[in-house]
């Protein structure tokens, strides 16, 4: 294997972590390599307005996302079950190329709720600790809402989120979310407009008492140029998001928030269709260390790039792989309970109900995150042991909302599955009567972390360059059922006060189904904990075991939220790199003692 | 005798040089050099892509063949470094070389001839510092008749006007500094004033824009309904700093102008280049006035609908644009050109912005080349060009073809 130079970091994985490591790190006066597994993309051309409308080449054959051949996953429900190659792209899809999966996600960004940051403390003080099952294992986080409140403002104002605020420094705000933590600031862009379904939703569920508020959207309202100096227009309710790129520097990416910068910067080289193979380690114990990183880039060479430091900002499960195949870290043990790389692997409980209108709708029109929400339901914002929860209570919560994304031709006339698909003209008929009159009322619920739920590396099979697969073992379990349904009945009430007449509703139901797209949301795997015997990293994203790897992502939740994940995703890796650059750099030492 | 002696001591100390002295001097003299080379912008031409800084070898492309810009490095053998301070002022000053031979106009000695000799001796001072990088630039390629530069002599009796720049004691300070920038080293005529048949600048009509290098550069008078003449002076002086303003996005050489050049210079001076553009000129503002095909012409030929498809996702469905970021079509200057080639070549090739210290975003437009054929872009082009406000020729097919032959677009 043939050397490269040696840098001060290398970066595997140019996406929504990745970059703001580089910008970090290059505002630092360091050199560094970010290598990116996918081609370089750029707003123009590669997502040129006209070009990325395609529904059939982008959502249905996932044309910005990794396809199987290159990268995939193995699957099972649980231990008994001998997991299988995912072939087709499923139950989440990842993005493929710089910017990563915030290229294609919807835009919708929230911060999570103070509680959710001391889960398992704010649940067992409210209802005892019975409320966890024996083989729950989520926890609290190690970083609290207030320390990441200055990221959040940091992440969005880079992102030019618009929104209405419902907390500023504890002055609640009508219209905004009044379950929100105290924001210390305004969104740098005032919400989207709103369409007729919106303001529909908004009406009822301000008639039931509930409180909504406008979705957090990535896509800028209006002209706005970020604290970087890069410009965004405004969102022009193409309806083409989640799933596209934006071709219009609407939709924030890396694209249009931090790449422009970043690329000038004289620290930083990118190499491309590069993709990271393993870390290399030296040492044992606690003299453990990365001293570089291996890779493969587009000719097939295989290369070594020694580096001081590595930071691991690929997509969660592919954080996981990377340590695991690389023996960074101990590899988690479910039967013991012991080691922490794959452990509380989680994903998100989506629900939905649809119902028909006698009103007519535009849902060509659309954002992907141009929507009204409640967040009455989520976290512990409800009692749990309250008249609403029949049956056993449960741990947990979500959003319930109403999305206009843009509902594109192939989705819009796409009417039942299987046997029962609709032809002919039946489906004239329902294209005719439906198209402009349903709506989704839908639920983005948590998911919380179990003993026999993580990821490992599979024992049969192999990537391309001779690397075990990853393997996920995940299903459902009684609790997380039992607040899908929950939060369905609140979909089914909240539509059903909108005048609508119920046409289906989809609660979670029995094993999981992981060849049907639900999100991208997975989390956990190297989680952040209080100590070195909870989790993979500490608050700063920096291993227990290798105090020179850093990991980045979504992979450091110790369980999923009820809601989407990237607005914390970016204030967590702000939060750390803070540290990194103010600490770390100058005496390179763990920065939270064991 | 001894006092001989002391005399030529003293004469010996004379002609050494005292360090601190001459380095403030020079320190000065040097920082005035190299502001006066961002002024004139020598980099853009004399620095080819990939070559080092001054040395030359850039081809510039004109309507007689291509001319290579020359090595002003100190190199001795190849660049500059043997010319005196006389040699260089008679070239900027005259367009005579060291060696007696002519230059050719399309070094801008026609608008270098208006700076004064303390500003030239500066920028050879610069000069003269810089490294010097031993590069013969490659031969010119000329028309055959224009290979001898004797032939520039008849040039000059025609289009030559040699003069150190005069201040108009009528108008302030500011409009003179502005006046001298735009008219001696700043050279905007050179691209931006229409050049007759041999290539000689049209003097009655300065600034009223011309296509240059398959771009339009367009009308700078306030004799014009569009373009810089719609524009504030902030405008003006935004655009040149960061490249964009409320209205456009340079592309094409402005870009690289605005890069290399205008943004470096002061505040002050860019303000002044706004006051002197700004300033009403003789003469009557023309309002468009080209034939306008009807709306059905229009609305036939489908521009509207490739328009709204296509373009009006970032130019928006009314042409307006997004400050600083898209260009504002309505009542641009480059759009309202008599010739279409300035939105055929962004329509065509696409277009790329620039990297300022004030907007590090290089916004971007994708090409359609590859998408539409001609009618289709000529159709769009018509489009754009006679709604909005705007009123300039409508576009054929084959002024679309041949842009696409030159640009070698397929």
């Amino acid at each position: 294997m043939r050397h490269k130079p040696p840098v001060d970091a290398v970066i595997c994985g140019f996406g929504a972590t990745g970059v703001l490591v580089a910008e970090a790190l290059t505002r630092a006066g360091l050199s560094i390599v970010a290598l990116e597994r996918g081609p370089m993309l750029n707003t123009a051309p590669d997502f040129q307005p006209s070009v990325m409308q395609d529904e059939l080449r982008f959502q249905n054959r996932h044309g910005l996302m990794v396809q199987p051949r290159l990268s995939t996953q193995t699957f099972r429900h649980n231990a008994s079950e001998t997991a299988l190659p995912i072939r087709r792209v499923g139950a989440w899809q990842i993005g493929l190329g710089v910017g990563g999966s915030a290229v294609h996600w919807a835009g919708q960004c929230f911060r999570y709720s103070p509680n959710e940051f001391r889960l398992r403390s704010q649940f067992e003080h409210q209802y005892g600790p019975g409320i966890f099952p024996q083989d729950m294992t989520s926890q609290d986080w190690a970083v609290t809402y207030d320390e990441l409140e200055p990221y959040y403002d940091r992440f969005e104002k880079l992102l030019g989120v618009s929104g209405q605020a419902g907390n500023i420094k504890g002055r609640l705000i009508e219209g905004g979310n009044p379950f929100e933590g105290p924001r210390s600031d305004e969104y740098p862009n005032p919400p989207l407009a709103r369409v007729k379904a919106t303001r529909m939703f908004d009406k009822a569920a301000r008639e039931m008492g509930l409180s909504p508020y406008p979705c957090p959207a990535a896509q800028a309202s209006r002209p706005y140029t970020n604290p970087l100096g890069v410009r965004m227009g405004p969102c022009t309710f193409c309806g083409f998001c989640s799933g596209y790129g934006c071709g219009n520097y609407s939709k924030s990416s890396p694209q249009t928030s931090v790449l422009p910068v970043v690329l000038q910067r004289s620290g930083l080289e990118l190499r491309t269709l590069s993709v990271a193979t393993h870390i290399l380690m030296s040492g044992k114990g606690k003299d453990r260390r990365a001293k570089g990183v291996v890779y493969v880039d587009a000719q097939n060479e295989e290369w070594v790039q020694p580096a001081e430091m590595v930071f691991v900002c690929a997509f969660t499960m592919d954080n996981v792989h990377l340590l695991l195949v690389s023996s960074a870290g101990t590899a988690y043990d479910p039967v013991s309970g012991t080691g922490q790389i794959g452990r509380n692997y989680a994903f998100q409980i989506w629900g939905y109900a649809n119902f028909l209108f006698k009103e007519r709708f535009n849902p060509f029109i659309g954002a992907g995150a141009l929507g009204q929400i409640v967040d009455n339901y989520d976290c512990d914002n409800f009692d749990h042991a309250g008249p609403l929860v029949t049956g056993k209570p449960f741990v947990g919560g979500g959003y319930v909302a109403l999305f206009q994304y843009g509902t594109p031709p192939i989705a819009g006339s796409s009417f039942g599955s299987g046997e029962t698909a609709v032809w002919g003209a039946e489906l004239k008929r329902k294209i005719r009567e439906e198209y402009h009159h349903v709506q989704q009322v839908q639920s983005m619920g948590a998911n919380q972390s179990y003993r026999d739920v993580f990821l490992d590396l599979d024992p049969t099979y192999k990537d391309s360059f001779g690397r075990p697969l990853l393997r996920v073992t995940y299903d459902i379990k009684p609790n997380d059922h039992r607040m899908s349904n929950f939060l369905v009945d609140r979909c089914v009430e909240i539509g059903r006060a909108m005048g609508g007449t119920l046409l289906d509703r989809n609660s979670r139901k029995g094993p999981f189904d992981v060849t049907v797209f639900q999100t991208t949301h997975n989390c956990g795997g190297t989680i952040q904990s209080a100590t070195p015997d909870k989790g993979a990293v500490n608050k700063f994203g920096q291993m227990w075991e290798v105090p020179n790897i850093f990991v980045y992502g979504a992979s450091q939740f110790p369980q999923n939220a009820g809601r989407n994940p990237t607005d914390t995703v970016g204030a967590t890796t702000l939060f750390g790199l803070d540290e990194v650059t103010r600490r770390y750099l100058p005496s390179p030492a763990p920065l939270v003692d064991a | 005798m001894l006092l001989g002696l002391a005399a030529s001591l003293a004469a010996a100390l004379l002609l050494l040089p005292d360090r601190s002295k001459s380095d403030t001097i020079d320190t000065a003299q040097i920082e005035r050099g190299r502001y006066i080379a961002r002024l004139g912008d020598c980099r853009s031409c004399h620095t080819a892509q990939g070559g080092a800084l001054l040395a030359g070898g850039l081809g510039i492309v004109t309507p007689f063949g291509i001319i290579y810009s020359a090595n002003i490095t100190p190199d001795v053998a190849t660049g500059i470094g043997s010319w005196t301070k006389d040699d260089f002022w008679n070239a900027m000053h005259s367009g005579i070389r060291k060696d007696g031979a002519h230059l050719y106009p399309a070094m801008p000695y026609p608008w270098f001839t208006k700076m004064p000799r303390t500003d030239v001796d500066a920028l050879k001072t610069y000069l003269d510092t810089i490294p010097p990088a031993r590069y013969t630039p490659p031969e010119n390629d000329l028309w055959l008749p224009l290979r001898a530069r004797v032939s520039v002599a008849g040039w000059n009796l025609l289009f030559f006007d040699k003069g150190v720049f005069k201040t108009d004691p009528a108008k302030s300070a500011e409009w003179n500094r502005g006046a001298y920038i735009v008219e001696g080293p700043g050279h905007c005529g050179a691209c931006h004033t229409p050049a007759n048949l041999l290539g000689g600048p049209e003097r009655d009509r300065l600034y009223e824009g011309q296509s240059i290098q398959n771009w339009w550069a367009p009308n700078l008078t306030g004799r014009s309904a569009y373009g810089v003449a719609t524009w504030s002076k902030e405008d003006v002086v935004d655009y040149l700093k960061d490249g964009r303003n409320d209205h456009a996005v340079a592309s094409g050489p402005m870009a690289l102008a605005i890069q290399n050049s205008t943004q470096h210079m002061t505040d002050a001076d860019r303000a002044a280049i706004a006051a002197y553009l700004k300033d009403p000129p003789v003469g009557t503002r023309e309002e468009g006035d080209s034939p306008r095909v009807s709306e059905a012409g229009i609305d036939s030929m489908g521009g509207k609908a490739i328009f709204r498809d296509n373009c009006s996702a970032c130019h928006g469905a009314d042409g307006e644009g997004v400050p600083r970021l898209i260009a504002d079509l309505r009542k641009s200057g480059v759009v309202n050109a008599p010739d279409p080639v300035g939105v055929l070549h962004a329509i065509l090739a696409g277009a790329q912005g620039n990297v300022t210290h004030g907007a590090p975003q290089r916004p971007t437009m994708p090409p359609f080349a590859w998408k539409f054929d001609d009618r289709q872009i000529a159709a769009v082009a018509a489009y754009v060009r006679q709604n909005f406000g705007n009123h300039a020729p409508s576009v054929s097919d084959s002024e679309v073809a041949d842009l696409r032959e030159t640009l070698g677009l397929e």
